[in-house]
């Protein structure tokens, strides 16, 4: 489905990712963890179209979308899910939800795929006409995650979805990834939350400043003593 | 009372046009933040353009103004895609100092192809010179006019923002221009737009005033420009309703300090509710230092 070859990118002098290759296949989810600063939300931002990189190959499909803009890669299937959540705090969250399905046109599938929100997030249904900034943390998660689900995207990307939340939420939200992914969605997820992350993903990655240093199934990471002490504390 | 009356229609005319001019400063910075200095000129030749058309082409009113808006809001989308939009990664200082440049380019060429001097707008005809009276109080139905287009303008703005596709873009971009880009909204034209808008009410702006004083000049934009933005701030820059609100006080407040026989000092009136209301409320009359919730 996805594959990042070799993908520099530079920040000014800065050379913050120093070759990334990472592959995605179709129905998974692949977790990239790692520390702060490592290059995680840079590596996502650069996939959805918001950082051009400056050395490398991203490929949909077998299509090189590298230099395509964030507005063709939302239409050929990839949708992220910014860090911090980034809902439209002044706007309501129908109207959230109607934005995450602006390059669409089929009237009938968009209320469909609203319905399919509502049934995934109730509380959303019971707010539709609140403003998105007076939801609480978790609900603003999952207005996220239901605005990018609106495109109907073959790959969802998520940095840190689990940020800010208390644990029982971050379960919660982490039993939705499983729950969109089980129904057909690549998922592609960036986390702290590196206990969390491998229990749900079929592969993961490690990435320490900009370069990727080890890759497995998530259970096979979760048992390494290496991965243990560096991020699951011990 | 009667002379309070009349202030308030007096008022009114002139507040309209100075909201008209200040929803395109507030348009404009709602979006990349940005104060188009150059957005009081754009209404200066949008009196010009009404002139040419009304004195030179002799067409009428209606006709005037659409094709007022219409060249304006090309202005508006040109000078955003030549002068703003190279800089949109540059300092917001360096975007300032180049529509302050765009602001003198447009002044001085208009000065060097109309000349300096003042121009007058033909008189008006037909129902366009008469007046109305009620009681004491007189109304020309050149305020009714103003006061009519200025509010369906209003009220198309308010349902092109709210309801279309396009407005809620605007909204988005607004509010957060990379989310806005994961939504797959194409933030540059999304940006061309708003300059679009806010122009194309510049433009009526300019034409109706023409159309009100009469007689029109290539510096005439600086003042009002000024003041209108003064209204922007007044009712919270980059709120929409906010600019109409502080358009209409701005305009009252002025004609009341000239009518009390203060006239010297209706300009300073004005820049001093300026400076009070940065300090009580700086955010503006409607607008909120939100608070958002991590």
């Amino acid at each position: 489905m996805l594959e990042v070859r070799n993908l520099h990118v530079h920040f000014g002098v800065i050379h913050a990712l120093k070759g990334i290759s990472l592959t995605v296949n179709d129905g998974e989810i692949v977790t990239l963890i790692g520390a702060n600063g490592a290059g995680k939300t840079t590596t996502l931002r650069t996939i959805s179209g918001l950082k051009k990189p400056t050395g490398g190959e991203i490929i949909l499909d077998g299509v090189d979308i590298t230099n395509t803009s964030a507005q063709e890669r939302v239409k050929m299937g990839i949708s992220h899910v910014p860090e911090g959540r980034r809902v439209f705090s002044n706007m309501t969250v129908l109207e959230n939800l109607e934005l995450g399905a602006y390059l669409r046109k089929d009237k009938e599938g968009i209320a469909k795929d609203l319905k399919k929100v509502f049934d995934l997030f109730p509380v959303l249904a019971d707010r539709r006409k609140q403003l998105a900034g007076t939801l609480s943390g978790g609900e603003q998660q999952m207005l996220a995650i239901g605005r990018a689900l609106m495109s109907r995207p073959k790959i969802l990307l998520l940095d840190e979805p689990s940020m800010g939340l208390a644990p029982l939420l971050v379960q919660e939200i982490f039993n939705i990834i499983k729950d969109v992914n089980s129904n057909g969605t690549t998922v592609l997820l960036v986390e702290q939350n590196a206990r969390m992350a491998l229990q749900i993903a079929h592969r993961a990655y490690v990435i320490e400043t900009g370069r990727i240093v080890l890759a497995g199934p998530g259970a096979e990471l979760m048992e390494s003593e290496e991965i243990k002490k560096a991020y699951l504390g011990g | 009372m009667e002379q309070l009356l009349q202030q308030i229609v007096n008022g009114i005319s002139l507040g309209s046009i100075y909201a008209l001019i200040a929803l395109g400063y507030t348009m404009v910075y709602g979006i990349i933040k940005l104060i188009n200095f150059a957005h009081c000129d754009i209404y200066m030749i949008g009196a010009y353009v009404g002139y040419v058309c009304m004195a030179k082409l002799g067409l009428g009113f209606v006709p005037s103004l659409l094709v007022s808006m219409l060249v304006c809001t090309l202005l508006g989308v040109a000078i955003e895609k030549i002068a703003y939009k190279p800089l949109r990664n540059a300092t917001r200082i360096a975007a300032l100092i180049t529509a302050i440049g765009v602001s003198l380019f447009l002044e001085y060429t208009t000065m060097f192809f109309a000349t300096a001097n003042v121009r007058t707008y033909p008189p008006m005809t037909g129902f366009m010179a008469k007046t109305f009276k009620l009681g004491d109080v007189v109304i020309s139905a050149q305020q009714i006019l103003i006061a009519i287009i200025t509010i369906i303008l209003m009220v198309l703005l308010q349902l092109i923002v709210k309801k279309t596709r396009i407005g809620k873009a605007m909204r988005a971009v607004s509010l957060d221009k990379d989310a806005a880009e994961l939504m797959g909204i194409n933030v540059d034209s999304t940006i061309s737009f708003t300059f679009a808008l806010g122009s194309a009410l510049a433009g009526a702006a300019g034409i109706l005033v023409g159309v009100y004083y009469n007689s029109i000049n290539p510096l005439m934009g600086v003042l009002p420009g000024l003041k209108a933005f003064v209204a922007a701030v007044f009712g919270g820059i980059g709120i929409i309703p906010g600019a109409m609100l502080g358009g209409y006080v701005i305009g009252i407040v002025e004609v009341f300090v000239a009518g009390l026989g203060y006239s010297m000092y209706r300009d300073a009136v004005v820049f001093a509710i300026l400076i009070l209301i940065l300090i009580v409320r700086p955010a503006g009359l409607l607008g909120k230092n939100t608070r958002e919730k991590v």
